[in-house]
């Protein structure tokens, strides 16, 4: 009887609770959410609800399971849904490539420079990451209208002569990506480029290496988990990416978060828009399972 | 020094100098416009504090300033508890049934499209409505989705700091005939109260500036101070905007500095102890 009033005061206070409260949360409002999309997007739109799979009619149990939200979504002539998936994937890829390329120096000499410096520099890139993203992203709107500081500051320079148009097109959208994901790209980087040991650098060095071959040969080989965790963190969010397009972008680049949200909020198609976000989860799905793997390596290391 | 090593010494420099103007120079210019006298927020014709005057007197944004303030001051203390948890599971217990999924679903919010998220939650709480008659769209469903998103985020913070701590600490109270919640509450907590705050400092701006989610799952009457901003910068440049950027950029500024200068501070006096309790120990 003791022994089992200690189990039972075990159950309450130790491992239990701990792993079962965080468990149940993320199963009631992940879980649960996704397997709700995923029903619905195999349900048939009634004219006022959306109909149940699983019906009890005349004794019988009926399953009905309903594929056309997903034929329909590659089955239109002027395949809307698989250029804007397409496009959507291209934005996200050309942003990740610019933000390697913008943040692996960055990142690289960041953790070259003197120890003493070190959290200052980490600070300033993480301070704008604490202000709004939002209020961040309008800023740019200001310098890139035609009548905009860019343009004006172009033509006091007397580079232009006339103002360019930047708003609104492909230049503005991937800017604005570029500058809200590039600090995901540069911290991974950062703590990664950080642990390098130097000895293999000087090694490499002695054998005869030029900086270039120790740079190409040594260096990036070692980042490679900071480097596909920096571009998973990336890519994935910018391919669902709503805000950005609908204040810096325009009609060319119209991309899949837009189109599920019209789905559900203009043509009040829930069905519809459920099969949009299902499509859109299979597409990073891979990327997601890789970014997992590199991410618990990442994580367990990263310094704050 | 070799020639080499000037010239990377100046590439650095370049590289770093460039980047930090290209993250801050759209920050400072949405300050600078800020105080300009005209609407036009490009071009500058005097400076004026009329549209600080003119924010202090909008309602909307008054009432969506409250209303966010509150929605991340319980996301962010929700966040935090559950992050803790979650942290503490992931590094203390190495095996229990379901621990990959559990992983899984702990970080795959950090990276998944909002959009999605958004359109699963709002799905769900429809169908837990038709079910239960609760919750209505409102303050309490945004707080919902916001505490998904932060768990995350707080739980990535913590669970760092506690894979770093020294463990032994923690065995050694064991040892001495303590409990797990004692330890807990003694040692551990203590040791992670840092991380606590800043998991909390994050959680708590995430929800502040949280747009998608929040549109998903407001409902009348229920409009955040992003939704604001977001519904009027969708139309054009509005200096009101930039006025309320000015004073979010300063506050959180200000913040942020101050924190880590007194957490700095904090950790200089911690490893000033340690060592006087050695000199002790070794008298």
């Amino acid at each position: 009887m003791q022994k089992y009033h200690n189990k039972i005061s075990q159950l309450l206070t130790g491992r239990f609770p701990v792993i079962a409260v965080p468990y149940f949360w993320l199963a009631l409002f992940f879980l649960l959410p996704f397997l709700i999309v995923l029903k619905i997007s195999v349900a048939e739109m009634e004219t006022t609800a959306i109909s149940p799979l699983v019906s009890f009619i005349e004794g019988k149990l009926n399953l009905k399971i309903n594929f056309s939200n997903f034929v329909s979504l590659f089955n239109d002539p002027e395949q809307y849904y698989l250029w804007t998936y397409l496009r959507s994937i291209v934005f996200a890829a050309v942003t990740t490539l610019l933000c390697l390329l913008i943040g692996y120096p960055f990142a690289y000499f960041m953790a070259r420079s003197p120890v003493e410096r070190r959290p200052a520099l980490l600070m300033l890139v993480m301070l704008p990451f604490w202000t709004s993203f939002l209020l961040r992203i309008y800023a740019w709107k200001g310098i890139l209208e035609t009548n905009g500081l860019l343009n004006n500051f172009l033509l006091w320079l007397g580079v232009i002569n006339e103002p360019i148009h930047m708003m609104h097109t492909k230049f503005s959208l991937i800017l604005g990506m570029v500058y809200t994901y590039l600090p995901f790209m540069i911290l991974p980087l950062y703590s990664n480029l950080v642990k390098l040991d130097n000895r293999f650098l000087e090694a490499s060095a002695d054998l005869g290496a030029t900086p270039l071959q120790t740079f190409w040969r040594i260096t990036i080989p070692l980042s490679k988990a900071g480097i596909i965790a920096g571009s998973m963190l990336v890519f994935i969010p910018c391919i669902g990416e709503f805000v950005i397009p609908e204040l810096l972008g325009g009609p060319e680049t119209l991309m899949i978060g837009r189109v599920l949200w019209d789905e559900f909020f203009s043509n009040n198609d829930w069905p519809r828009a459920s099969a949009v976000a299902v499509v859109m989860i299979l597409l990073i799905i891979v990327p997601l399972a890789i970014f997992n793997k590199y991410e618990a390596e990442q994580m367990g290391s990263n310094k704050r | 020094m070799s020639a080499g090593s000037i010239k990377q010494g100046a590439l650095s420099k370049g590289v770093l100098v460039l980047v930090y103007a290209f993250l801050y120079i759209p920050i400072i210019t949405l300050v600078v416009f800020s105080f300009n006298e005209s609407k036009l927020v490009t071009l500058w014709s005097g400076f004026s504090l009329k549209w600080y005057y003119a924010v202090l007197h909008d309602k909307e944004i008054i009432n969506g300033f409250w209303l966010s303030l509150k929605v991340a001051f319980f996301t962010a203390t929700a966040s935090v508890v559950l992050g803790t948890f979650a942290a503490v599971a992931l590094t203390r217990y190495k095996r229990f049934a379901g621990r990959t999924m559990f992983s899984g679903m702990v970080s795959a919010p950090l990276v998944m499209p909002e959009v999605i998220v958004g359109l699963s939650l709002l799905l769900t709480m429809v169908t837990i409505q038709k079910w239960l008659g609760y919750p209505e769209r409102g303050m309490m469903t945004i707080w919902m989705g916001h505490t998904l998103l932060g768990m995350a985020y707080a739980t990535v913070v913590i669970q760092s700091r506690l894979t770093e701590m020294d463990k032994s600490l923690e065995e050694a109270a064991m040892d001495l005939g303590s409990k797990p919640l004692q330890v807990f509450g003694l040692i551990t907590l203590p040791l992670i109260a840092q991380s606590l705050m800043s998991a909390w400092l994050l959680t708590f701006t995430l929800s502040l500036d949280d747009v998608v989610l929040s549109m998903f799952l407001s409902g009348p009457g229920s409009t955040t101070l992003p939704i604001v901003i977001f519904s009027r910068a969708r139309l054009g440049l509005n200096p009101e905007v930039n006025a309320v950027a000015a004073v979010t950029i300063a506050a959180v500024s200000a913040f942020v500095i101050f924190g880590s200068i007194y957490m700095a501070r904090a950790e200089k006096k911690k490893q000033r102890e340690i060592s006087a309790a050695f000199r002790e120990a070794n008298q």
